[in-house]
C-alpha cells in the first residue's frame, strides 16, 4: 500500500497491510507533527503534496527497499492538508522474515522520502509561516 | 509553442497560482525554461534549489520540453 492521504492515516490499518506470514517482524515509522522547531513555536503544518509523482517515487523506493533487503511488504502513506500538533503525518511500515532488515529498510525509507518524495511542509508560527527547507 | 508549468509550495505562492504558463516562439530545454520562470518570477532566486520534473521523474539539465509534456517546477522538498 502506497498512497498520499488526506484524511487522518490508520496506523494499525497500515500494520495490518504490512502483515505477512512470511514476515518475522514489522517495524513501523511514525512521523508526528512536533509543536516546536529549533526556537520556533509551531501552531500547525501544511503539506502539500504532487499526488502522481510523490506516489510514483514512494513506488521507486519501496521497489529498491525490496531489492536490498528482500522484504516481504512495505507500506507508505502520507498525508496531505492541514495538520495540527500530535497528528500523523507519515507511516512507513516494512515487513521482513527477520527483524534487522525491516530496522535497516524502514529507516532507509523515511530517510529517502525526506530528499526525493515531492512533498512540501508549511510551519505555521503565532506569528508567521515558513515552508521548511525553501531557502538556505 | 505553450508550456504549463505546475508549481507546490513556495513557488506557487511566489507566483500566485497553483501553475503558470509561457508561450514561447522555439522549444524550450529545461534550462532554458528556468531561466524563464527566474526572470519572469526574481524571487524564485532567492530559493536553494530548483528543479523541473518532467512527466512524474526529476528531469535532467539540458532535457528538451514538449508541450505535451506533464511539467512541473520541484522547489526544496520537505516530507516526512
Amino acid at each position: 500500500m502506497i498512497a498520499i492521504a488526506d484524511s487522518p492515516i490508520n496506523i494499525q490499518e497500515c500494520i495490518d497491510a504490512a502483515q505477512s506470514e512470511r514476515a518475522g517482524a514489522v517495524d513501523v515509522f511514525i512521523g508526528t507533527v512536533r509543536n516546536h522547531n529549533k526556537d520556533k513555536s509551531v501552531v500547525r503544518l501544511e503539506f502539500e503534496t504532487y499526488d502522481s509523482m510523490a506516489v510514483k517515487k514512494m513506488q521507486e523506493l519501496a521497489e529498491e527497499a525490496q531489492a536490498r533487503w528482500n522484504t516481504e511488504k512495505i507500506v507508505m502513506v502520507h498525508r496531505k492538508g492541514v495538520l495540527s500538533i500530535g497528528d500523523v503525518a507519515v507511516v512507513i511500515a516494512v515487513a521482513t522474515p527477520h527483524r534487522a532488515a525491516s530496522f535497516e529498510a524502514c529507516k532507509w525509507l523515511i530517510d529517502t522520502l525526506k530528499q526525493v518524495v515531492p512533498i512540501w511542509k508549511k510551519e505555521v508560527y503565532d506569528n508567521g509561516e515558513e515552508w521548511l527547507e525553501a531557502h538556505a | 509553442m505553450k508550456y504549463t508549468i505546475a508549481l507546490f509550495g513556495i513557488t506557487k505562492e511566489i507566483v500566485g497560482s497553483s501553475s503558470t504558463t509561457l508561450e514561447v516562439a522555439d522549444m524550450l530545454t529545461t534550462d532554458d525554461l528556468l531561466a524563464l520562470l527566474r526572470a519572469e518570477y526574481p524571487k524564485l532566486g532567492a530559493i536553494r534549489s530548483l528543479l523541473l520534473a518532467v512527466n512524474n521523474e526529476y528531469a535532467e539539465q539540458g532535457l528538451a520540453l514538449s508541450e505535451k509534456d506533464e511539467i512541473a517546477l520541484i522547489p526544496p522538498v520537505s516530507g516526512g
